[in-house]
């Protein structure tokens, strides 16, 4: 499972929502520990946040908001074709509706997460 | 007959029973995610940049209403159940008898201490100073 490749979409939509959801796991565990900091320890919390802001934290922050996007539109997609199963059919579509709510939502947060990278 | 990629993940139960609670409770929580995760996300890395976020400024601004401390405590704990309960079907997929038990008794415990920690933050984290 997960490497043998048995077919185009939809084994790859299923394969991406497994890696994202594991993904967005080890997040949360590292999310609700620093937040905890925010009571116990001010200034580790401050520390560490100035590693979100940081270029590389910024780049884990986009892919992070990717894998959190991939997985919500691709949830909504598993749900519509658990409760109307005629949409079944159009799984491949569903999928590709997916990337382009996926490009046209996830872009532009990626442009203002990203630009102060580029600003000097 | 559609294909199947999980041994464990399962189409829509008909037969009553717990694994059928567990299958819609992971749709509900789901939707729930819908708009908590990508409405958090939102606020706190398009609407609020993180070089701003200190501690202050959960305490003061983020955290400064009940309305949000109950918003994200609920939050962790929708977010814990429907992790629990994806990683047990992933954890069904590759691992069997004792292992499994075993590993899923971690995440359990992981998932318990977690819930701890968050909650612990938002119900003590003083309120906004003057």
């Amino acid at each position: 499972m997960l490497i043998r490749y048995r077919g185009q979409e939809g084994m790859l939509a299923w394969a991406f929502h497994r890696i994202s959801g594991v993904a967005i796991w080890v997040f949360v565990i590292f999310h609700i520990v620093d937040i905890f900091l925010s009571g116990a320890n001010p200034s580790a919390y401050d520390t560490v946040l100035q590693i979100y802001a940081s270029p590389i934290g910024r780049i884990g922050e986009t892919l992070l908001g990717a894998a959190l996007l991939y997985h919500a539109l691709n949830g909504l997609r598993i749900i519509v074709m658990d409760f109307w199963p005629v949409f079944t059919r159009y799984h491949r579509q569903l999928w590709y509706l997916n990337w382009a709510l996926f490009m046209i939502v996830g872009l532009p947060v990626a442009f203002v997460i990203l630009k102060p990278i580029f600003a000097v | 007959m559609t294909q199947r990629y999980s041994q464990s993940g399962s189409p829509r139960p008909t037969r009553r029973g717990a694994e059928r609670t567990v299958w819609y409770l992971m749709r509900l929580t789901g939707l729930a995610l819908f708009v908590l995760s990508l409405s958090h996300f939102l606020i706190l890395h398009v609407l609020y940049d993180p070089k701003d976020q200190t501690a202050a400024f959960i305490a003061n601004v983020r955290w400064s209403s009940l309305f949000w401390r109950a918003n994200d405590w609920l939050f962790v704990i929708v977010v814990l159940v429907h992790a629990i309960l994806g990683i047990r079907i992933v954890v069904g997929d590759y691992l069997k008898g004792a292992v499994r038990m075993a590993v899923m008794m971690a995440f359990y415990l992981l998932g318990l201490v977690l819930f701890a920690f968050g909650t612990i933050v938002i119900v003590t984290l003083p309120k906004p100073t003057g």
